[in-house]
């Protein structure tokens, strides 16, 4: 099966300014930059930029992040947890304005991707901003036509701390209307007395049992987030009997 | 190693992109300690403050390592015995 390869052949592998044309509050920890970037050649679901920052004395930070926006979007959409302690989100959050350059090279990555043309049903799992990748494939599926829709049921897991921190909520909840898409989400740390309906607990077997696929469809799985919660989730779709082969995992670090 | 800080080898394709002038994640590595086979972006991913590190997911070998410095990248591909790239 050939996959559109010229972009991930010829990888603009150059840093270059993109700039900064919109800056969307998604949830109180997480911002959407909407990026112009000059001379992108497009990107697959799943990819992501490296982004530089470079003090005045000439420290530099670098950091990777995955595109949010399908490949049918014009500009690239980078959705960004900020972290306390971070050294690039805390600027990329707070400081960065409409107008301002941001260095980036990329598309990169074709590890982690996943194309409309490709049959099967596939598995979403999301830890916390883990959903940023996913959420380009998502999105990147939203785009086909129906018929190739169909040919690609899409189940979604996104574990989060609280309902105010799902990213992309409103966004999911009419994805889950069409009928297409099956979205659960189950929060870890959301008060007991709220009025959250939903799953509250850690992911574990019995829930990517229940709302995954069954091991004999051969599903693509893809499980991005903390890397504790890659970890667990990978290790108990293989227990359930899941090929590896078949589950591609972003691991983005330690637990914010 | 404490393990939160592992990653996958698809977080340093950006790096490896660099030496390779490709993207090399899909590329299968033979690993020199084990056999094994994976594609790269798969190998466990270490060391984002020093350069690039991967070992082998099931013996824990180092396949690579890339350290950059202003004019040069370091490459050890010694824990590579084989690596098929493809070619579109």
């Amino acid at each position: 099966m050939s996959e559109p390869s010229e972009a991930i052949a010829a990888p603009r592998l150059a840093w270059q300014v993109a700039n900064v044309v919109e800056i969307r509050a998604e949830t109180p920890r997480a911002h959407t930059l909407v990026l112009d970037v000059p001379g992108w050649l497009g990107h697959r679901a799943g990819q992501h930029v490296d982004v530089r920052l470079v003090a005045d004395d000439g420290y530099q930070a670098q950091r990777s992040y995955s595109i949010a926006s399908a490949p049918e979007n014009p500009h690239v959409e980078l959705t960004i947890e900020r972290l306390d302690d971070g050294e690039v989100s805390p600027y990329l959050c707070d400081v960065l304005h409409v107008g301002d350059g941001l260095e980036l090279r990329g598309p990169i990555g074709g590890y982690f991707v996943w194309t409309s043309n490709q049959d099967g049903p596939v598995f979403l799992v999301a830890g916390g901003s883990g959903i940023v990748p996913l959420m380009a494939m998502l999105r990147h599926r939203a785009h086909a036509e129906p018929d190739r829709r169909a040919r690609s049921p899409m189940r979604l897991l996104y574990s989060a701390r609280t309902a105010s921190d799902i990213i992309y909520a409103r966004e999911l909840a009419e994805l889950a209307e069409r009928g297409d898409t099956r979205v659960t989400f189950t929060l870890t740390r959301e008060p007991a007395t709220s009025e959250w309906k939903g799953e509250r607990r850690r992911i574990d077997r019995a829930m990517l049992e229940a709302e995954g696929w069954p091991a004999a469809d051969s599903a693509r799985s893809y499980v991005c987030g903390p890397t504790p919660f890659v970890e667990t989730a990978a290790n108990l779709l293989v227990e359930l009997g899941h090929d590896a082969s078949r589950i591609r995992t972003e691991r983005f670090g330690p637990t914010s | 190693m404490p393990d939160q800080m592992r990653l996958d080898g698809n977080a340093a394709a950006g790096q490896l992109g660099e030496l390779f002038a490709r993207d090399v994640t899909t590329a299968l590595a033979t690993c020199a300690g084990c056999h094994t086979t994976a594609p790269l972006g798969a190998l466990a991913e270490y060391g984002q403050n020093m350069g690039v590190v991967l070992r082998c997911g099931r013996c824990d070998t180092v396949m690579l390592r890339l350290v950059r410095t202003p004019h040069a990248i370091h490459v050890d591909a010694t824990g590579i015995t084989v690596m098929v790239v493809p070619v579109s």
